[in-house]
């Protein structure tokens, strides 16, 4: 039986081939959609053969790139941690990639599908990279090829200026991003000796405490804007839903996850037991981000831009997740900080899993609809009732209800926190019930948010006629859909099996094994860490669910059955006719919190009626609301203008004369001889 | 155990509506309708016909099971008549919070699928209130979760009843009345929803169940009314566990019955005192009454520092 390494390098392989495929087949739409969205099929059961081996072995498995040229060398390895997020990607992989089969037949025609299937395998070979690279000059290329097929990817679309704008964006912050973590790797390679990661571990807790914590930072920032961490997450919610629904699916679900596993690696492996403060900074940011994130998403209509505010939310969970077990490092409570890192990195494949299922489904929705406004669809429940169904089991996870598996990491991140409180004597601990009630309050928000996003377009009557011709989506995308569904009542129902996977990822970075103490009563429920702490049992809740369901209907199923049908009109206040014009629209949802909240919001409405006869009758009414940007506006907004104020005094130096050029050339040359020298 | 909970809980949930609505008339020298009206109420409905909404789907039709089944499972977690609950290993507060979202989730979707703007109206207000109230629900349960260390309530029970006088302590005083804020909006009574009013403008709860009827309506109301009981028996049994038994035995049990009937009746007393002195509030003024419930909350918690 081959290794686990064997079948990475045949996972990548097929990744490479589907790309070649993919350009080849340029002209011929129908087999660059089959080649090379098959080889990425392929290529992601492949790799989820190869994580799924390195996980169970619990070792790392290395291969080397047979490309040795370079002073480095481009070795992979599939540790524990790497494992774990190459397993999640594969799984949404293989998901995505039977979707698009189905999805891409309709794009056919006007598009160029093998172009797609070029940077979709390239983004899929990239992301496999990127979570298995060894050293951090292969790290570096592999996270720069991604995020150029990524904006490729955004920019797909490309004759819509805002696909043009949202790419260039993205591009822009991607590699401010990217220039943070070159120059912490740079300050860790240069106290190493090597940019091996196996000499990286924990070797940033050697450096002096302003160092340690200027590395801390130059990652955290740069990690965070490919997580979109607030204030740090402008980027996200243009990008990615400009693009097709397959690659939201994609962006969302596992490429901003990158940023979590940069996070991951060196706060649990570069660094030994961090400084509180850091753990504290962390937790912040997750609940900082996690509310921002939910309360844009609420504002939002565009079915696509508000699962991608509702990305920005998660994030903010898993962040929490990773503050939490920061800190308890740094409190020295092991075990703890082993159940918090458990939770973040479970709640990160759950989020993988559920976004990607409901990207996918808003996909659907639109290209049935033909639009992204969620005030222009309604009654689809009835016209795709399978994209429906699918629909509603991720906005059941997302919200973190039970018995799915958003439900599981939001118990345990609770967990952790409440254990949080006795941890240290000190005013932080204040921290943890705070957050943990702000963490309720972005759940509670997350379930109304999604109440809107799956009542509006889905129930009631057509809000337009293309809502009222729409019809099911393909066979394919069912099953893509499908598989996704499932994950999220498998990962939810079993999770107590699940959980050994984390144990080498917590022995690595903390030196225990927990999954034993997390488990009550033979594996059916879920224990809080402690012994006395809480238990939870999906599976059991599941099953007295069906049991008293089953009970209800065999004892007044009956009469409801005998009892007369009756279909007829709601109520709509005693005058005839209810038409789609009279159901609550996403705006009207929104409205109580978006007064609420004001304070966040700004909101800015203007109501214009206009009236024939008397003012009590308006013939029309022109309405117009709006919330402000609050972080574009006043964060970026002045960065912009003080960069632009830089450049244009800079403008002075640029004479143009290539005598003064030469002359700064020299000086520039002179200056760096001295520097060196000095040094 | 779990049967005789469930029975109990199906059983005594109409009676504690009928018996708030008979104390309400009262203390308004009106004569009500009788501590049985409830379940006469619910007899009737299982004997009706329905009306569907002809724009509804499915969600309309499997919301009131869903309702029913979520809250039902939720009050087997909850210690009623030992210390020991009997689905206490498959879940605790954070379920039982979660269980009744999942309700809500539901009713708010099938208030929706009505396409009438009432049903809209009322899911929009019910979500907005849930998700002001969870906050503060969650720091009291985490200011009584960290007393037991535990987010099991058959721990919190536990831990309650081997200190009798643990709830004058001022982390418990404050819990209690920043839960009971809680119970009040997660009920629907004044100030903050009217359980009688059918008044269109004013409606929460009820908007959302306006196209209701005949059975469907009757396992919606018996929810309402087991969710009802169910706070109303956690802020007993969590931070009043007086006459609570440890284990289940026979005795233990009738006697725990017995005390947790009269500690509901003044619980009951003190809902009803509630609602008439008070006016229902604007809207808008809910989430002020909730943000004070939060405050009393993170006080409790605070306060643990210096007692």
């Amino acid at each position: 039986m081959p290794g686990a390494g064997f079948w990475f390098a045949a996972a990548l392989a097929a990744y490479l081939l589907g790309a070649i495929a993919g350009l080849a087949c340029w002209r011929r739409p129908a087999d660059a959609r089959r080649i090379a969205f098959g080889l990425a099929l392929a290529g992601s059961l492949l790799l989820a053969a190869a994580a799924a081996g390195a996980l169970a072995g619990g070792k790392a498995v290395t291969w080397t790139l047979p490309v040795g040229v370079t002073l480095f060398p481009w070795t992979a390895r599939l540790d524990p941690l790497s494992a774990f997020f190459t397993l999640t990607l594969a799984l949404l992989a293989i998901a995505v990639s039977i979707y698009s089969l189905g999805y891409l037949k309709e794009m056919e025609a006007q598009r160029n599908v093998g172009i797609l299937g070029f940077f979709y395998n390239l983004v899929l070979l990239s992301l496999a990279l990127v979570f298995t690279a060894a050293n951090a000059f292969f790290f570096l290329i592999a996270w720069e090829l991604m995020s150029i097929t990524a904006f490729c990817l955004v920019t797909f679309e490309h004759e819509k200026p805002e696909a043009r704008r949202a790419a260039v964006l993205f591009l822009v912050m991607s590699h401010a991003g990217t220039g943070l973590l070159l120059a912490g790797f740079l300050i860790l390679g240069a106290l190493a000796g090597s940019v091996d990661f196996a000499r990286f571990h924990l070797l940033a807790s050697t450096l002096s405490p302003f160092d340690q914590g200027f590395v801390f930072l130059l990652f955290f920032l740069g990690f965070g804007v490919k997580a979109g961490v607030v204030p740090l997450h402008i980027w996200l919610p243009d990008a990615h839903p400009v693009a097709p629904s397959n690659i939201s699916a994609l962006m969302s679900g596992i490429v901003i996850k990158t940023g979590i596993y940069g996070m991951a690696r060196v706060f649990f492996d570069f660094y030994g037991p961090p400084p509180l403060w850091m753990g504290t900074l962390v937790l912040a940011a997750g609940v900082v981000t996690a509310l921002v994130g939910v309360l844009c998403a609420l504002m939002e209509h565009d079915i696509k831009r508000l699962l991608a505010y509702h990305s920005i939310e998660n994030i903010g969970i898993i962040l929490m997740g990773f503050g939490a077990a920061l800190m308890f490092r740094a409190l020295d409570h092991a075990a703890l900080a082993a159940m918090a890192l458990v939770a973040a990195l479970f709640h990160t494949m759950n989020h993988a899993i559920f976004k990607g299922l409901l990207f996918l489904a808003a996909g659907s929705v639109v290209q049935a609809t033909r639009t992204r406004n969620m005030e222009q669809m309604g009654g689809l429940v009835r016209r795709m009732p399978a994209t429906a169904l699918f629909f509603l089991v991720g906005a059941v996870a997302i919200s973190g209800l039970p018995p799915l598996n958003g439900f599981v990491s939001e118990w345990l991140t609770y967990q952790a926190l409440l254990a949080g409180f006795g941890t240290t004597q000190s005013l932080t601990r204040v921290m943890f019930p705070v957050a943990g009630s702000l963490l309720a309050l972005t759940a509670a928000l997350a379930a109304a948010c999604f109440v809107k996003a799956f009542g509006i377009p889905f129930l009631a009557l057509p809000r337009s006629q293309a809502a009222a011709n729409a019809g099911e989506c393909s066979h394919a995308m069912q099953v893509g859909m499908g598989l996704l569904a499932a994950a999220c009542f498998v990962l939810g129902l079993a999770a107590t099996w699940i959980f050994p996977m984390f144990d080498p990822i917590t022995q690595n970075a903390f030196g225990v094994n927990i999954s034993s103490t997390m488990v009550a009563a033979g594996g059916l429920a879920l224990r809080g860490g402690s012994p006395h702490a809480g238990t939870v049992s999906t599976f059991g809740i599941a099953l007295v669910f069906a049991a008293l369901v089953a009970a209800t209907v065999f004892l007044v199923g009956r009469r409801m059955r005998q009892a007369s049908h009756a279909t007829g009109p709601s109520w709509d206040c005693g005058l005839p006719g209810l038409t789609a014009d009279n159901q609550f629209t996403a705006a009207a949802f929104s409205k109580p919190l978006r007064m609420i909240f004001a304070a966040f919001y700004r909101p800015r409405q203007e109501i214009q009626p206009q009236y024939d006869v008397s003012p009590y009758y308006p013939s029309a009414i022109h309405f117009e609301s709006e919330v402000e940007p609050l972080f574009e506006r006043h964060t970026y907004d002045p960065v912009e203008r003080w960069i632009f104020g830089l450049a244009k005094r800079m403008r002075a130096i640029q004479a143009g004369s290539v005598h003064a050029y030469l002359a700064y050339i020299f000086v520039a040359l002179i200056l760096l001889l001295l520097f060196g020298v000095r040094s | 155990m779990a049967v005789f909970q469930l029975i109990l809980l199906l059983g005594i949930a109409p009676l504690v509506t009928g018996v708030i609505k008979t104390l309400k008339a009262r203390l308004q020298i009106r004569r009500g309708p009788g501590i049985l009206q409830p379940y006469r109420d619910l007899n009737k409905l299982f004997h009706k016909g329905m009306v569907l909404p002809d724009s509804a789907s499915w969600i309309f039709a499997v919301t009131p099971l869903v309702v029913f089944a979520t809250t039902a499972i939720a009050g087997l977690m909850l210690p009623m008549m030992s210390a020991e609950a009997p689905l206490g290993l498959f879940g605790g507060m954070l379920a039982i919070v979660y269980l009744l979202g999942l309700g809500r989730f539901f009713l708010a979707l099938g208030g929706l699928d009505t396409g009438g703007s009432f049903g809209g109206l009322g899911a929009s207000r019910e979500m907005t209130i849930a998700a002001l109230a969870e906050p503060a629900m969650m720091m009291a349960i985490f200011t009584v979760g960290i007393g037991a260390n535990s987010t099991s309530l058959s721990e919190v029970a536990r831990t309650a009843i081997g200190n009798n006088w643990a709830f004058l302590a001022p982390a418990q005083m404050l819990a209690f009345a920043a839960l009971f804020l809680v119970l009040i909006a997660e009920t629907g009574r004044i100030p903050v929803d009217n359980p009688a009013t059918h008044l269109e403008l004013t409606m929460i709860h009820e908007a959302m169940i306006l196209e209701y009827s005949g059975p469907y309506l009757g396992l919606i109301e018996w929810a309402s009314s087991i969710k009802q009981l169910l706070l109303m028996t956690l802020l007993i049994n969590g931070f009043l566990p007086f006459g609570l038994h440890r284990e289940w035995s026979l005795a233990g049990t009738l006697l725990s019955l017995f005390y947790l009937l009269l500690k509901l009746l003044l619980l009951s007393c003190t809902i009803v005192l509630t609602e008439t002195v008070n006016a229902k509030m604007r809207l808008f003024r809910v989430p002020e009454m909730l943000a004070v419930a939060f405050t009393l909350g993170a006080l409790g918690l605070v306060s643990t520092f210096l007692f």
